[in-house]
């Protein structure tokens, strides 16, 4: 199985403004399937958070996405299903968006790790 | 509780032996284990270390790439509906490799270029500059993050691998080598018990001899004063006669 999906490639999905999908579609990572399910989703103002926990969701069932991107805003209204989701792959990385910087403090992962080392000594 | 928490075994010499094997056994198994862990360990930290080296440097190359996006539209108009409709097929992809680590095997992600780049013709008539620098950034973002993606997974999987192990190591430390030794503890004293009962039986058997013997000596020394020499003369003959017809071998 695994060498199957190897040899096929995986890809890399997109949930995030705009300007985020925009910028990473330009890099070459957008996919649109058979039955037209794209790989990426626009989230604006007007998105209901269930719809984007919805789209979460399916990224992580869909076997063919490995990474999945995620705006760092976005992350932190749908924390308790990232926090919830703890398998290796798909990968969730959170990424800063346009007009919001990256706060590490919010990272899943990172406050994972803060849990076991003091930060301040990695930075040195 | 913790004295009567040992393996149900039956105390025996043979038993013993195998405790002692199983004793040696975990013992090595422990120490490996605690070789594996502290590897694990090490792999670890250096990971989490890289991990916060790239987030950091992940925040300026986003930053950077926002900044180009502005740039292009800023010189072709908004495109983003453009993009976000003729999206067809993937080119930059992902496939996995393992790599392994103690006997933990760890995702380890790698991009590719699958064909050619739909949007290659993209600004062609406008802010074609802005925007293959803009593509330039996206790709490279998108390679560090491929990057990122794989130290975090390996991070996942060896956090979770980690606390496995130390839960082995950390078992066989404080369950399973005790009640080992508590049965083998069990088992020697069991077995001197044993002993001390043999030893106490055959002195008892000694202490009934001892009587049964003063007790035919006195019945001896009392036919002898009453005067019947004669049948003990021939109490001894029997005896011999008993003693040596017999003896073929």
């Amino acid at each position: 199985m695994a060498l199957h999906s190897a040899a096929k490639g995986k890809l890399i999905s997109v949930i995030g403004d705009e300007d985020t999908c925009v910028g990473f579609l330009l890099g070459g990572v957008g996919e649109i399937n058979k039955n037209r399910h794209s790989n990426f989703m626009v989230v604006d103002k007007a998105t209901p958070i269930g719809e984007i926990e919805e789209c979460f969701k399916r990224f992580i069932k869909r076997d063919d996405i490995d990474i999945i991107l995620i705006n760092q805003n976005i992350a932190e209204t749908i924390r308790h299903v990232i926090d919830g989701h703890n398998q290796p792959v798909p990968a969730v990385l959170e990424i800063p968006s346009k007009d919001h910087p990256y706060d590490a403090s919010k990272d899943s992962i990172l406050r994972r790790a803060r849990g076991m080392f003091n930060p301040d000594d990695m930075a040195a | 509780m913790s004295s009567k928490d040992r393996l149900p075994i039956f105390p025996s010499r043979g038993a013993q032996m195998l405790m002692k094997a199983r004793l040696k056994g975990a013992q090595k198994g422990h120490s490996l284990l605690k070789k594996k862990a502290d590897a694990l360990q090490m792999r670890f930290r250096m990971i989490l270390s890289k991990i916060i080296e790239t987030k950091t440097l992940m925040g300026e190359v986003m930053k950077e790439a926002s900044f180009s996006l502005a740039e292009a539209k800023f010189a072709t108009g908004d495109f983003n509906q453009v993009v976000l409709q003729n999206v067809t097929k993937a080119w930059l992809k992902i496939k996995t490799k393992k790599d392994n680590v103690a006997g933990v095997t760890l995702p380890v992600f790698e991009w590719y270029e699958d064909g050619t780049d739909p949007n290659m013709l993209a600004g062609l008539s406008r802010g074609g500059q802005q925007l293959t620098k803009l593509k330039k950034n996206y790709q490279s973002a998108v390679k560090l993050l491929v990057e990122l993606a794989s130290l975090q997974t390996s991070f996942v999987t060896l956090d979770d691998v980690i606390k496995i192990t130390n839960r082995r190591v950390n078992a066989i430390e404080h369950v399973i080598i005790p009640r080992i030794e508590r049965t083998l503890a069990y088992i020697i004293s069991e077995l001197d018990e044993l002993e001390r009962e043999e030893f106490y039986r055959l002195k008892k058997i000694q202490d009934k001899k001892k009587i049964i013997k003063a007790k035919a000596e006195k019945i001896k020394a009392e036919l002898k004063a009453a005067g019947l020499l004669a049948e003990a003369q021939g109490s001894g003959n029997n005896m011999l006669d008993e003693g040596d017809e017999d003896i073929l071998f």
